[in-house]
């Protein structure tokens, strides 16, 4: 029995990203978990040093890469059938990815060719003999309990982020390379990215990225008082974050939400200003290392499950904080 | 012309505290409200901007009980046009169920000569978080799929679809038939006006019996996390409070 994790590389070419580490070391906690293998999709050809020493590092035995030159630009399809080819290469009972729109899409490709369930955003083992998981639903407010891998096929699932903090495996891992091989047809590259577009201020992986993050809600009060906020923000060094209101109020742009439906940011820092805090928004900032809210009211969910508070109009705060920071 | 359908789910509103029901094996509603998830507000907004610009309809579809048709008038009131219920209990049905059971109503249009060009889900519902009805959908219709769409523009029988989801705008081009799965923040779901509100009230709503009996979603109990213990400090109030959250800026390190 063996477990292959679906990792990624990170964004700044310095190994593999956070997410995949932490999926690598959730699925040492399954059953085989000794017996650790990893798939890397989307970077054809032999992985960089970097993304070979996290391999290593957390335990992997193999690395499978495909050297198909038609998986370089996205196609979920087709990368999936990597991934089901090097399930059965590995001879794996549990396949795992990082519960990114990314990781989850390409699951539910081999999900469906299978034909087996694929439960999402696990965050805990509660029994290992019958192997029995728990998952976030409802933004993370509720915890589901779903049986793994019962029916003895390839048990399919995701990881939820910050489940898991990432850590070393005891014994480090050979991460020998081998190559897969997929047969892709024309269905498989049907819906496949074309071209990318960059745009200035335009995505979100400034927000995801970022070590502070200033955060706005309704109480921020219109598309135009965002100065202060904006002010913080570059101060610290940091980006701008909004709740869901404040995109449906069209204040904001929506790839600045962040919730459930938006990002999920793990910042060292998350200053959430007027944000009252609710399940949908705490679903994206709870991973913040620090919490501190400026609101109000004091008995906003923000502030009560903050560790620090101010209790006050943003308005009158930031500024001062900013005029402090000189 | 291009005909859409957009399948929508009955959620609960949890905005506020969720509460579960007696027996732990769902979210309890009464306290919560209902409500349709995120992405498929914005799904039920582009099906009705693909369709307008073609001339074809919209339908919007749902699996569930008697109260489950509230959603539904709420997407005859901003544009669909026509509207169909699965009649089912909706917490037996895992995603594989409803995938396969939509895929019914696709096949069944498909056999009378009025087949969906598009099909268009929802990324994930705000309860479950599946994150896969639509791939198995495509799956089981034998059709393309991008998921996470956002923006999409019509060109003969092709579709050029975007995505901000991963970071950089990704753009795709699909032949139709296609299925989407949705994701909130590329379009501006529009609200009701008075006589779509009326025209939704008076609407038939078509209801069909389920297909293969399900084999449900697996759930063995749902737990509600206990709120943590609030250890919140209060640093002061309004702008006086300003020098001692800036020592706590510097003492976290994000301010040398």
């Amino acid at each position: 029995m063996s477990v292959l994790v679906v990792v990624e590389p990170d964004e700044a070419g310095e190994g593999l990203s956070v997410v995949s580490r932490e999926t690598l070391t959730f699925a040492r906690q399954l059953p085989g978990g000794d017996r650790l293998d990893a798939v890397l999709v989307g970077a054809v050809g032999d992985p960089d040093d970097a993304a070979l020493a996290h391999c290593r590092e957390h335990g992997v035995g193999t690395v499978h890469v495909s050297d198909d030159d038609r998986l370089e630009r996205y196609a979920a399809r087709a990368w999936s059938r990597v991934v089901d080819a090097a399930a059965g290469a590995s001879g794996a009972a549990y396949l795992l990815a990082g519960g990114t729109p990314r990781g989850n899409e390409v699951l539910a490709h081999v999900a469906a060719a299978r034909g087996v369930p694929m439960p999402c955003n696990l965050v805990a083992v509660v029994q290992a003999e019958p192997l029995e998981v728990e998952r976030q639903v409802v933004g993370g407010a509720v915890l589901e309990r779903v049986a793994l891998g019962a029916d003895g096929g390839l048990a399919v699932a995701s990881v939820a982020g910050h489940a898991v903090a990432p850590e070393p495996a005891a014994t480090p891992g050979a991460a020998r390379v081998e190559r897969v091989a997929a047969e892709l047809t024309e269905a498989d590259l049907a819906a496949q990215v074309v071209r990318v577009e960059e745009r200035e201020g335009g995505d979100t992986s400034a927000l995801t990225g970022a070590d502070v993050v200033v955060g706005a809600g309704r109480g921020v009060g219109g598309a135009d008082q965002f100065s202060d906020v904006e002010a913080l923000a570059t101060r610290l060094g940091g980006a701008v974050g909004v709740s869901r209101v404040v995109t449906s109020l069209g204040w904001r742009p929506h790839h600045e939400q962040v919730g459930q439906t938006g990002s999920r940011i793990s910042p060292d820092l998350y200053l959430a200003c007027g944000i009252s805090g609710a399940i949908q928004h705490w679903a994206g900032c709870s991973s913040s290392k620090t919490i501190i809210a400026v609101n109000t009211d004091a008995e906003a969910p923000m502030v009560t499950k903050a560790r620090y508070a101010v209790v006050g109009d943003m308005h009158e705060v930031l500024p001062a904080v900013l005029e402090e920071l000189g | 012309m291009t005909d859409v359908l957009v399948c929508v789910k009955r959620v609960p509103d949890t905005s506020g505290e969720v509460v579960l029901t007696a027996d732990g094996g769902g979210v309890d509603g009464r306290y919560a409200g209902w409500t349709m998830s995120a992405h498929e507000e914005c799904a039920v907004e582009l099906g009705v901007q693909v369709a307008g610009e073609t001339g074809g309809s919209v339908t919007v579809l749902t699996l569930g009980d008697e109260d489950s048709v509230e959603q539904l008038r709420a997407a005859l009131a901003v544009g669909a046009h026509e509207a169909v219920r699965i009649d089912a209990v909706a917490d037996d049905y895992g995603p594989a169920d409803v995938a396969s059971a939509i895929a019914d109503v696709v096949r069944a249009r498909e056999a009378d000569g009025s087949g969906f060009g598009l099909v268009l889900v929802g990324n994930d519902a705000a309860d479950t978080g599946d994150h896969q009805v639509g791939i198995r959908l495509a799956h089981l219709l034998d059709r393309p799929v991008v998921a996470g769409a956002q923006e999409v523009t019509l060109a003969g029988e092709r579709l050029e679809v975007r995505s901000s989801v991963s970071g950089p705008t990704e753009v795709y081009d699909v032949p139709l038939p296609a299925v989407l799965t949705v994701w909130e923040g590329g379009v501006e779901p529009r609200y009701p006006n008075i006589s779509g509100r009326m025209k939704a009230k008076k609407a038939q709503v078509e209801v069909v019996p389920p297909g293969a009996a399900p084999q449900g979603s697996g759930r063995l109990g749902l737990r509600v996390l206990p709120p943590p213990e609030s250890n919140v400090e209060v640093l002061g109030e309004g702008a006086a409070a300003a020098p001692r959250l800036v020592a706590v800026l510097r003492e976290i390190g994000v301010v040398r």
